[in-house]
């Protein structure tokens, strides 16, 4: 099956119905995409579909016929978001942080707190308690 | 996961056509929409269906337009969608309201007004929604369409009136005239599943929908006809927790909801006087 992965054209063979997140992890060895709760709770396994922030393990390998996907690996830890969870402190252990790195990524730039908020309300955090993950946030879109 | 994905079967139609004529011969077929509550039971490994139908790609199913007077929403309309469309925000700005409060971002980009008619639960947000705005659901087989009211659409818990040789392709709504009020109940914001969600109606006959408070969907008759010949909101909440049939489940009480569907009632009377 042909996608956009990360920018590039590749060709993947996989069951249709096989969870895009496990694609992504096994077929593709993208393993930066994680798995939380499995069920569409915790956004930890977000990725891009076509621009979108989704969540890979609700979504059948069909539904990525053809479609962008950018995962974490993407952003080549180039992107301002990567630094500015680094310096606010917007990671600790580390699981939910891919998810909303590509959650926020999708923002408009200069997003107000209130925006961020919600487009994250789909990725939860155990450890941090969200505010340096708000700093973060509202920092690189600035 | 618990389910053997290699187990199981997708077949993959190109247009609505193929999907039904898939449906009448190769059936039966489970439809799949954005799939957002499909894999949280193959999570959980509770789906017994084994052959899947991919909707995901009809665009077509996913128009919103008007006809006549009629809005017309198509059944692969996805929540995202449906919070961004002008007509929608327009006619109908409680499925607005309803649709921003479902999920998050990433369930909003995928779950569909159609995945939550058809998959049936009690707790769907939107079903309160429909019923209040009395929508048409528009059913489609390889040979026939027929037109089914909303408020005989659920027989019974978590069962529907549609064929297994039937898709839901739109859902109508006609114009909804009087002041719209929703509001769910859940334990945040985002990402519950709703205790009580109430979509009403203010005009001389006004109208109650509520879920999560009965096996299906419900409008509450009782209560509003009481309300239209003019009882007051203490006798109209008393006839209300008549009406409902909650159930004690892991999200909350019999109790609390009872009492969450009465202050529920007040405040939108209250709000739309």
């Amino acid at each position: 099956m042909r996608l956009t992965l990360n920018g590039r054209a590749v060709n993947v063979k996989a069951h249709p119905m096989r969870r895009l997140l496990d694609v992504l992890r096994e077929e593709c060895g993208l393993t930066g995409t994680k798995e939380g709760c499995g069920e569409g709770e915790c956004g930890a396994c977000t990725v891009l579909l076509d621009g979108e922030p989704v969540n890979s393990c609700l979504i059948p390998f069909a539904q990525a016929r053809g479609a962008k996907i950018k995962t974490i690996e993407g952003l080549k830890g180039a992107h301002p978001l990567q630094a500015t969870f680094v310096t606010e402190g917007g990671a600790q252990c580390g699981i939910c942080t891919p998810g909303m790195i590509l959650a926020a990524a999708a923002l408009p730039r200069k997003a107000a707190l209130e925006e961020i908020r919600v487009a994250l309300a789909g990725n939860l955090c155990r450890c941090t308690g969200y505010e340096g993950i708000y700093r973060a946030i509202f920092k690189a879109r600035r | 996961m618990r389910t053997a994905i290699s187990s199981l079967t997708l077949l993959e139609p190109r247009s609505l056509r193929e999907a039904l004529v898939m449906l009448r011969d190769e059936g039966p077929l489970t439809p799949l929409a954005g799939c957002t509550d499909v894999y949280v039971n193959f999570n959980f490994g509770t789906l017994p269906q084994k052959r899947f139908l991919n909707l995901w790609p009809l665009e077509p199913l996913r128009k919103i337009g008007m006809r006549g007077g009629v809005l017309s929403i198509g059944a692969l309309a996805t929540y995202a969608l449906l919070i961004a469309s002008t007509l929608v925000r327009r006619r109908l700005p409680i499925l607005a309201a309803a649709s921003r409060e479902i999920g998050g971002a990433q369930i909003q980009n995928r779950g569909t007004i159609g995945g939550n008619v058809a998959n049936a639960s009690p707790a769907g947000d939107t079903l309160p929604v429909l019923a209040a705005a009395e929508a048409v659901l528009v059913l489609r087989s390889a040979s026939a369409v027929r037109r089914v009211p909303f408020r005989s659409f659920y027989p019974a818990y978590r069962s529907t009136v549609m064929r297994p040789d039937e898709l839901l392709v739109s859902i109508e709504i006609p114009p909804v005239a009087g002041r719209q009020w929703f509001r769910k109940v859940g334990t945040r914001a985002a990402q519950a599943i709703s205790k009580v969600v109430m979509a009403a109606v203010r005009a001389p006959e006004p109208r109650i929908a509520l879920g999560s408070v009965a096996p299906t969907v419900l409008r509450a008759v009782r209560t509003e006809r009481a309300l239209a010949s003019g009882a007051s909101i203490e006798e109209a909440r008393r006839i209300l927790m008549e009406e409902i049939q909650p159930i004690d489940d892991l999200r909350s009480t019999a109790a609390y909801r009872r009492q969450v569907c009465g202050n529920l009632l007040e405040r939108f009377w209250k709000e739309t006087a």
